[in-house]
């Protein structure tokens, strides 16, 4: 079999897989978020945390608690590891350095798992299982609990109300994020990822060398890694290591995990809209420009540009052997355009242009799918734009699923489509403008530059995955990446909320044939040509001076 | 004094034409009349509510420091056509305003030294003082006689004149202004041509319709619509995006020119990073300034269509709710029918020819001056060759006029009277009801069969007349609603356009059931009062829908101010002239329709635009970034597909092009994009494609070629 039909034949059953999930998941993720009741154990938890469960929220209130809740987890996992020393289980390792706990802190409870440190030399167990591992899941569920908010503003009419976010974040994590952990755990398990809680453990290598290293609960972590598109891995070299990705098949598996929530939202917002072929058209946006994206990674990688993957056939530096150039590409495409950042490659060895796809799917916002939760909002905020100046388009002031985009909405739209750019150019330009930023390049020439701007890009898009030529363990990058993650988590998140809020409260308008239809094929093509226009507009400078100044010969 | 109303009338060319909204053309000589009105609007005090091209005003002077600085044919190049830029944004609002100045100058004039005779009381007609007309008060009574100009808003109270309205209006046919009735009101600054009227004052001094219509032409008091301010936002939005993008490209560009230090400095790449003059040109080609140079320009043009279509809106957010109607309720009578029912057909019992039936209903309609009863005489001329005589040919007849008692009218004539053959004869028409009681009352029998002709006009939604004489009927006349040409057709472009249409009628509803279908509108309100009409409002309100409707009467005033555009009609009364949001001066009920689409032209104005300068951005950029960074890293040679001369020429052409595509524009601006109502889904397509991918690939074919023209211009290698 010829490496690129098995990368389609890789691709395509990824897609069929997906396809299979859509509706059942979505369904079933609709019903968790719009049902009345609530189990046992939801009841103990509302009584724990104080909560009404039935008590409704507006979006100010909804949004300050997941300022709060945010703000607790961050607050908790610095302690966490600033204290690990003076904790149990924390296998005789030191408190993590204040800048480093910091960064790692907001890496987690943002979804970004940005992670300047190799976990399994910096934090115990009780670190990276009571901290870490629950911040995957949590985070996660609040990405997800803010596009259901999101969807709110748009089915609900004449209200000031959005949910309960506390209850949103419990059912997310229950009800949806624990079971398929569980299940895509013992599956892993199955396929050759390790859980244990053994201390060091010493293992004989292919060579016949003897190596230590420490074990733990990789399967666990390794299943809600990829499902909560968190991407932080148990050990440094993440997915690319044989006890994290052993196989092939599970690599298959992974990047399905870090894929499914984020293609099967779309259901869900059409089921409460009360219109799925609404949803249809935003998950068809989403995968036209996956496609576009893995195609172009894998023609840039599988064409070997450069000396040495000519002479071997393809771009192979980087690559796990049991993966080839194809499933590698797969993966990091996939990590890219979700907010994962796992990765089973070195994405620092892809050509010139592959990285620059990468780089660029996270440029898009990462809305194809993107994030649990953050890929929906996102794509929902690009529909919102691409509605405002189609709409106008079509001689009537915009609507979108009747709710109309006037001044207040497309306000909200523009600062949430203005948030990451800013953070990436001007997180990159200072980077590259002062000497302490630009000391942490390990490449010269424009690949140094793409490496900055990788990481920039990374952070601020709540990605997580590195360039990994960057030595980014430094005060300066993480402070500064620090705050780029902040921002651009919860800025997006606030005004996502404030939209839906603004939504929430008009009476809808009934569609006619003068309304812009929005579950067509043309519709969906015009948002992947904005967003792909718009974003290609704004990052082209940074680009050219990065990717294609070295990619294009 | 009325010429230049006219003239700027003519230049609009009538409205409807092929289902589209036309507009006016653009004046060269207009142009450079408006080119001082431009100058002036460089004042950055001013200047500054349009950001956009407020930015670009600022790198115009900052490049020009930099050229006096540091001179060289490229850099003055590059900052006069960045004035041109910023001067070409101001003469399209200049323009645009220019048109409406014109027109206030000529409402001046009618307002200019006009003169009012005051009574000194309502009915004593033969004592005034005569004062200016701006010290009349509401409620005074003037007297104008011929040739006299009309001193202020109001109603006729006695008397009957034709007044040129055409100061206002553009319409030089004199209109018929009465006492009592719907045609009462007058403006003032209109002229009376014949007789003499009594006019009770309505408006208050200063705020006459002509002082607001000079207000809004000009422009004076205009305020951005919502859809304004909210695409003023998303420009903003993209200029903030694109100067970040520019201004952070800067120590990117000081590390790539540092690391490849054997690359010379050139005129856009120093060891301090992008020149300034051309960072300054790369944000001018980025930032939207061809949709926020025309922004304006394009509201103030779509005012100003209305004006050329006799329509005064009295705000821009009105015109805006235009394009997003919903439901559009129109009054069945003047605006969907004739406004009279007419005969259309004589149907006689068995045993009465048709002819004879037809002379006997002419006969009864002689002297009958109802509309209804003189569209029985022509119909009976037209179509039996009936000659239509005069009520005084005939003597000894007795006209027994209709009253609301008898509810029937005809004609008795005496024996000995030569017309008739020597018989007498008495003929009577009307009310089925009222004339079979006649017909019985004189001993007669009538059928079955009257009933069933009568039943079977009614329920076609026809009015029956029946036709008897003593003792006798003759037969029935059909009089039918009848609906003026190419409604249905207009209708079913409203449908096209997503709009329902829903008639209101005073008729039962068999009869106004029969009209909607024959009319082919969506919907009907029969048997409407004033109430049912404001609830149908509110209830669609409700559903999101917005409502548009015309009124004229002081019953409309509710509804109209509750409709979200409400047109009075300009001869209605003045409540509801207050009420409405627009005023239409022709009082054609049917222009709703025109107007709806100005709305939405104007919207998609606005959307075209927008698109097509976002798209432009994508060729400026395959023109400056090679530009700029080809030097440093050859293989970004390959981005300059266009071929273009040296990195200056590239810069420069995109500068030009750039300005230029500002002034291209302007008459595309002011007159709107074609329009045909349609699905929005093929509106979209349509546009798309246009403005879309035309946006795209426009400014590659107009950069190259002025690349062509200008790389032979010193500087530029």
């Amino acid at each position: 079999m010829s490496p690129t039909l098995a990368g389609i034949l890789f691709i395509a059953s990824l897609l069929l897989a997906l396809a299979l999930c859509h509706k059942p998941l979505g369904d079933y993720m609709y019903r968790v978020y719009t049902g009345t009741r609530h189990n046992a154990v939801e009841r103990v938890i509302y009584r724990l945390l104080g909560v009404q469960p039935d008590s409704e929220q507006r979006w100010g209130v909804y949004a300050r608690s997941v300022l709060a809740f945010s703000i607790v987890s961050i607050l908790f996992l610095y302690a966490l590891q600033r204290l690990q020393s003076h904790l149990f289980l924390a296998l005789g390792m030191e408190p993590v350095e204040p800048a480093l706990a910091w960064n790692i802190a907001v890496s987690f409870a943002t979804n970004t798992n940005w992670q300047a440190y190799s976990g399994e030399s910096t934090m115990g167990h009780l670190v990276q299982t009571a901290g870490l591992a629950v911040q995957n899941f949590v985070s996660a569920a609040v990405g997800m609990a803010v596009a259901i908010a999101l969807v709110r503003g748009f089915s609900r009419k004449k209200t000031h109300t959005l949910g309960n976010f506390w209850v949103d974040l419990v059912r997310g994590t229950i009800r949806i994020l624990l079971p398929i952990a569980f299940v895509a755990a013992l599956v892993l398990v199955a396929g050759g990822v390790i859980q244990t809680f053994a201390d060091h453990s010493t293992w004989t290598t292919l060579t016949g060398g003897r190596q230590t290293f420490t074990p733990g609960a990789v399967a666990s972590q390794e299943a809600i890694k990829d499902l909560g598109t968190n991407g932080g891995g148990f050990f440094n070299v993440n997915s690319a290591h044989p006890f994290e990705n052993p196989t092939s098949w599970t690599n298959w598996f992974e990047i399905f995990l870090l894929l499914v929530i984020a293609f099967c939202l779309p259901r869900t917002f059409g089921r409460m809209v009360g219109d799925n072929r609404q949803g249809y058209a935003i998950v068809a946006v989403m995968g036209v420009i996956a496609m576009i994206s893995v195609g172009l990674t894998n023609w840039a990688e599988l064409s070997a540009g450069g000396t040495v993957p000519q002479a071997i056939g393809a771009a192979l530096e980087g690559r796990e052997a049991r993966f080839g150039t194809s499933n590698s590409a797969m993966f990091a495409s996939a990590t890219t355009l979700t907010s994962t950042g796992a990765v089973d490659s070195f994405h620092d060895s892809y050509t010139a242009l592959g990285g620059g796809m990468l780089i660029f799917n996270m440029l898009l916002g990462e809305v194809a799918p993107g994030g649990v939760g953050s890929g929906l909002y996102g794509m929902l905020i690009l529909a919102v734009i691409t509605v405002f100046v189609a709409g106008l388009m079509v001689g009537r002031t915009p609507e979108y699923l009747g709710k109309k985009i006037g001044a207040r909405e497309i306000k909200l739209a523009s600062l949430y489509f203005l948030v990451t750019p800013v953070l990436v150019l001007v997180g990159t330009a200072v980077a590259m403008g002062t000497e302490v930023g630009r000391s942490a390049m390990l490449n010269s020439g424009p690949h140094g530059l793409s490496e900055i701007l990788y990481a920039y890009t990374s952070a601020s898009n709540n990605n997580g995955s590195a360039f990994a030529g960057v030595s980014a363990n430094t005060v300066f990058h993480n402070t500064t990446l620090g705050l780029c993650m902040a921002f651009g988590r919860f800025v997006p998140i606030v005004l996502a909320l404030a939209l839906a809020g603004s939504l929430a409260q008009q009476a809808p308008v009934p569609a006619s044939v003068g309304t812009l239809p929005t579950h067509r094929p043309q519709f969906v093509g015009l948002v992947v040509g904005v967003t792909i226009i718009l974003v290609a507009l704004t990052f082209l400078p940074a680009l050219a001076l990065g990717p294609l100044a070295e990619g294009i010969r | 004094m009325s010429t230049h109303v006219l003239e700027s009338s003519s230049q609009a060319p009538t409205p409807k034409k092929n289902g589209r909204v036309g507009g006016g053309l653009l004046d060269p000589k207009q142009m450079i009349r408006s080119l001082p009105d431009a100058l002036k609007k460089l004042n950055p005090a001013t200047m500054w509510r349009n950001p956009v091209m407020f930015i670009v005003e600022i790198g115009a002077v900052f490049t020009t420091v930099l050229a006096i600085i540091d001179p060289s044919w490229f850099a003055w190049a590059i900052v006069v056509w960045l004035w041109m830029t910023v001067v070409f944004a101001n003469l399209a609002e200049a323009v645009a305003e220019g048109r409406g100045k014109a027109q206030a100058a000529t409402l001046r004039a009618a307002k200019r030294d006009s003169t009012a005779r005051r009574l000194k009381s309502r009915d004593d007609h033969a004592q005034w003082d005569v004062i200016g007309a701006a010290e009349l008060q509401q409620g005074d009574y003037v007297i104008v006689e011929a040739g006299e100009i009309i001193p202020g808003d109001g109603d006729v109270i006695d008397g009957i004149a034709s007044v040129d309205e055409s100061a206002i209006t553009g319409e030089s046919a004199p209109v018929i202004r009465e006492s009592g009735g719907d045609r009462s009101a007058v403006t003032g600054g209109t002229k009376v041509l014949s007789d003499r009227i009594i006019v009770q004052i309505t408006q208050k001094p200063g705020e006459s319709f002509v002082d607001r219509m000079i207000a809004l032409v000009e422009g004076a008091n205009r305020q951005k619509t919502p859809n304004e301010i909210a695409l003023n936002i998303l420009l903003a939005a993209l200029t903030i995006i694109f100067l970040v993008a520019t201004a952070t490209m800067q120590p990117l560009a000081i590390y790539s020119k540092e690391i490849n230090p054997g690359v010379p400095d050139s005129l856009a790449l120093t060891g301090d990073g992008v020149t300034g003059i051309v960072l300054v040109s790369l944000i001018v080609c980025l930032i939207p300034t061809t949709i926020g140079a025309l922004l304006s320009a394009i509201g103030i043009a779509g005012m100003d269509r209305l004006v050329q279509r006799n329509v005064l809106a009295m705000s821009g957010r009105a015109v805006e709710a235009a394009g997003d109607v919903s439901t559009l309720l129109l009054d069945k009578t003047g605006t969907i029918t004739l406004g009279n029912r007419q005969a259309s057909e004589f149907v006689p019992v068995p045993g009465v020819s048709e002819h004879e039936l037809a002379q006997a209903a002419q006969l009864s309609s002689l002297a009958d001056e109802t509309p209804e009863g003189r569209s029985i005489v022509v119909y009976a001329k037209q179509a039996y060759g009936l000659r239509e005589r005069q009520p005084g040919e005939l003597s000894h007849a007795e006209w027994v006029p209709f009253t609301a008692q008898t509810r029937m009218s005809g004609v008795n004539i005496a024996p000995d009277s030569g017309a008739s053959g020597g018989d007498g004869r008495e003929v009577r028409k009307g009310a089925a009801t009222a004339v079979m009681k006649w017909v019985r009352d004189a001993g007669g029998h009538p059928t079955d069969e009257v009933g069933h002709l009568v039943d079977g006009i009614s329920a076609s939604g026809g009015t029956p007349l029946v036709v008897a004489e003593k003792g006798r009927v003759l037969g029935v006349i059909h009089l039918k609603d009848v609906v003026k040409d190419g409604m249905r057709e207009r209708f079913d472009e409203m449908r096209r356009m997503g709009i329902r249409t829903v008639m209101i009628t005073g008729d039962n509803p068999l009869t106004a059931k029969a009209i909607a279908d024959e009319a082919g509108v969506d919907d009907f309100l029969a048997e409407a009062t004033p109430e049912d009409k404001l609830a149908l409002i509110r209830k669609e309100q409700e559903g999101g829908r917005l409502v548009a409707m015309t009124g004229d009467g002081t019953n409309d005033a509710p509804a109209l101010a509750q409709s979200d555009v409400g047109v009075a009609m300009s001869t209605g009364t003045s409540a509801a002239k207050e009420a409405g949001n627009m005023v239409d001066l022709d009082s054609n009920p049917t222009k709703l329709i025109e107007i709806v689409e100005i709305g939405k032209q104007l919207l998609i104005t606005r959307g075209a635009l927008t698109t097509f300068s976002i798209a432009n951005d994508i060729a400026k950029y395959f023109a400056i970034i090679p530009a700029m960074f080809a030097a440093v890293y050859p293989g970004l040679d390959a981005l300059n597909i266009m071929r273009l001369a040296s990195p200056q020429s590239a810069t420069l052409s995109a500068v030009i092009f750039n300005a230029l595509i500002i002034i291209a524009l302007i008459p595309l601006a002011l007159r709107g994009v074609m329009y045909r109502p349609s699905s929005a889904s093929k509106l979209l397509s349509r546009n798309l494609y246009v403005y879309g991918l035309g946006g795209i690939v426009v400014p590659f074919l107009g950069i190259k070629l002025i690349d062509l023209l200008i790389q032979f211009l010193p500087g530029m290698s």
